[in-house]
């Protein structure tokens, strides 16, 4: 508990001062979070540097090392203008309840300040102080030294409230784990304005920086020079600016990716599919997460295509370039749609190619309005004969649509047969 | 503190049915109707952030950097934004009641938040419910269905309508003679006759599965319907029953589908299909039964607990009234 209260006072957004302004020395301090109201006693200064009281441990942590990174905050001001104090004085205090230590302390200069116990004492909180006193009383403000959501930060902390306005959804990032401290450790001038700015010049638009972060938060610590050489080797690529802007932008992990990795992907969809550069690139443009996953369901699902349904290596090639998506679909749900649409409907493979939408629909669509034409005796998938209904138009239409022009029949009918199915 | 998410979310308290498709698991159901119905709710707007009282240090008056004025203002706390704090609700509690296996379709009651509480009364009432079974003589399968491997198979074609009836008839009147067994009323006292003459004779609590109506609805050897209505049941029982009847008419008969048609008072055409499994129509529906159980019933005096043909929703309510549902749905009113 005593530590805790230490931690507390170990704000965070404080600025790095080596003018320590130890205002008071026995730490009669009331913490907020713990709310014991126990003076604590000085020895506490001497454990300075001992760890948090041991929590669960998916709690943000505010480690007094944060103390010395840059963290500048609207306070600075406030701290700047106070006036100057040498390492080691002792400023006699007069309330001994207000919390009034200041961050950047190090071990030896604790030792340095003389305890005056004697001094506390006789000052009350009922004694009247001048102005100046009154503004050299510094508040601090009650953070809780953990927590389980950034909500209890964002007021205080720069990044955050930038990070907010930009469109960046915190009560998700928070979830998932160290993410959160992550973002608190974070310099809003120095490490995040950066990679934005990065990002614009790309050519990302601003509505979707805030997409990109809440879904990669890591690109806000991948280094600048890592970022830029795989950027120019997508250029190299021959990858149009928008283009790379767009890849950016659909699939925020492509940039956390090596150049090595890119490649590697990259080489495999050219090799596997026997595609041209100029269509490979037009694959990947459309669907940049293939680049960002693994290639292990890729590599089953074309050999899925392959074996299971028996298509031959140029219907894939269509199929793939007309769908990216079929790459990383489920496998149960491929072979169970084709085996419905071959089987049961009757319809032959090269008229699957033609229209290979059926492949990425839901397979109860396909049920459903399969039945409601069989019994209304419309279902006639044969081009060569009339009345030919297409799979495409069965797969794409809504409901609506379907029900007029391909079934002739109400919404309403197609919701009682969908009753008796 | 009522915010705009939880005026919608009181709207969505109650019970309702959904028809469950085919080959879909009732757990998918549930999962579905709960992200749809909290995607519903969170879609009203949030209520306006509170303002916190900030203290902002300003340059004073006499232009020297020691002197600062503290100025207040009131500013709208951050924490309070929807990208901070998230959706108001994260999670719905949707109850699901007489669950139904991935082979079967049909009637599937949910409750959402306080219907809960009205779902597990139902769920503990003997309400009966009623069933269409697809049948086809000529195999036996080992699970009873046409998933399942074939066993045997055997000729149908010395089956003719009366005989199907003669069976179902002796099937139903097993299923009488334990209905009135489980009933705990001795059969020797007047209370027993005077329950048997009003037809209440009802089992209460636990019982094995009865039947207690069985009739043909279509035969065109191969394929046959039936009706059924019955209590504690599960679908692979009634997938049996099928199985029984082929081998009653010495032959054999699978099961190609089981559809529930009626669960206590929900009847099919109340029911709301996968397209409608939102937020507004999940309102309307619950707001439905509610009238229903509000408006008042007069109690139908059920003769006999067969398919006579009277109105399936009478004989329900009837059901629903004796076993105590009025009392069960009073908290949603």
């Amino acid at each position: 508990m005593a530590s805790a209260c230490m931690q507390l006072c170990s704000c965070l957004l404080r600025l790095k001062t080596t003018r320590i302004v130890l205002q008071y020395t026995s730490r009669a301090q009331k913490c907020p979070v713990a709310s014991s109201g126990v003076p604590v006693m000085s020895s506490i200064l001497h454990s300075a540097h001992t760890s948090f009281l041991t929590r669960p441990s998916s709690r943000l942590r505010l480690r007094r090392s944060y103390s010395t990174t840059n963290a500048h905050t609207s306070l600075k001001k406030d701290i700047e203008a106070l006036p100057e104090l040498s390492a080691g004085e002792v400023v006699p205090y007069n309330n001994p309840l207000s919390q009034q230590l200041r961050d950047g302390m190090t071990s030896t200069e604790v030792q340095q300040i003389s305890l005056d116990l004697d001094t506390a004492a006789r000052l009350s909180p009922l004694d009247e102080i001048s102005d100046q006193e009154a503004l050299r009383l510094d508040v601090p403000s009650a953070l809780p030294p953990a927590s389980f959501s950034l909500r209890d930060y964002v007021d205080e902390s720069e990044t955050l409230s930038k990070l907010v306005q930009l469109g960046v959804k915190l009560w998700k990032l928070e979830q998932r784990p160290n993410v959160g401290s992550m973002l608190l450790k974070l310099d809003f001038h120095t490490d995040v304005a950066p990679r934005l700015v990065f990002l614009k010049e790309i050519g990302v638009e601003d509505s979707r920086l805030g997409h990109i972060v809440t879904h990669n938060p890591f690109i806000l610590t991948e280094s600048l020079e890592n970022l830029r050489a795989r950027v120019a080797y997508l250029r190299s690529k021959k990858f149009s600016s928008e283009g790379v802007a767009s890849m950016v932008s659909r699939a925020p992990y492509l940039l956390n990716f090596s150049v090595q990795r890119l490649d590697n992907r990259l080489g495999f969809y050219q090799q596997q599919l026997g595609l041209s550069t100029q269509k490979t690139r037009e694959l990947v443009g459309r669907l940049p997460r293939l680049l960002c996953g693994s290639l292990e369901p890729v590599k089953e699902n074309l050999k899925v295509f392959q074996l299971e349904l028996g298509f031959r290596e140029n219907e894939i090639q269509h199929i793939v370039m007309t769908i990216p998506k079929v790459l990383t679909a489920n496998k149960k749900k491929l072979t169970h749609i084709f085996d419905y649409v071959h089987n049961t409907m009757n319809v032959p493979q090269s008229l699957i190619v033609k229209f290979p939408q059926v492949m990425n629909s839901k397979y109860l669509r396909i049920q459903e309005r399969h039945l409601f034409l069989q019994y209304l005796r419309k279902a006639q998938y044969d081009p060569a004969l009339p009345n030919y209904i297409s799979l495409d138009r069965l797969v794409s239409l809504p409901d609506q649509d379907f029900c007029t022009e391909l079934a002739s029949a109400t919404l309403e009918d197609f919701e009682l047969f969908l009753k008796t199915l | 503190m009522s915010t705009q998410s939880i005026r919608v979310f009181r709207k969505l308290e109650g019970l309702f049915s959904v028809y469950k498709p085919k080959g879909v698991h009732w757990k998918l159901v549930r999962d579905t109707v709960e992200t749809n119905i909290l995607k519903g709710i969170n879609a009203a707007p949030p209520s306006a952030p509170r303002l916190r009282v900030k203290f902002l240090l300003g340059p004073g008056g006499s232009k020297s950097s020691s002197d600062l004025t503290l100025s207040a203002a009131s500013l709208p706390a951050l924490s309070d934004h929807p990208l901070v704090s998230g959706p108001e609700f994260q999670q719905v509690r949707v109850g699901v009641g007489h669950r139904l296996d991935a082979f079967s379709s049909g009637v599937l009651v949910l409750g959402v938040g306080h219907g809960n509480k009205a779902l597990k009364d139902l769920y503990g009432s003997c309400v009966t419910r009623d069933y269409i079974l697809e049948g086809e003589f000529g195999m036996a399968t080992n699970n009873f269905t046409h998933t399942g491997t074939v066993i045997e198979k055997t000729t149908y074609d010395h089956i003719t309508r009366d005989k199907l009836e003669k069976v179902l008839a002796m099937m139903q009147g097993v299923n009488q003679k334990a209905l009135l067994v489980y009933s705990n009323v001795d059969m020797s006292s007047q209370e027993a006759y005077e329950l048997a003459v009003k037809g209440a004779l009802r089992p209460d609590g636990k019982t094995p599965p009865i039947m207690l109506g069985l009739r043909c609805l279509h035969f065109q050897p191969p394929h046959f319907t039936l009706e059924v209505q019955c209590i504690n049941e599960t679908q692979r029982y009634l997938c049996k029953v099928l199985h029984e009847v082929g081998l009653e008419l010495r032959s054999s008969a699978f099961c190609k589908g089981v559809r529930r048609t009626r669960d206590g008072p929900f009847i099919l055409r109340d029911t709301l299909t996968r397209h409608h499994w939102a937020a507004p129509d999940v309102m309307q529906a619950i707001q439905h039964y509610r009238s229903l159980t509000k408006a008042p019933k007069h109690t139908r005096m059920d003769t006999n607990s067969t398919i006579t043909g009277t109105q399936e929703d009478n004989h329900t309510d009837n059901q629903w009234q004796e076993k105590g549902g009025k009392e069960a749905i009073a908290p949603l009113n």
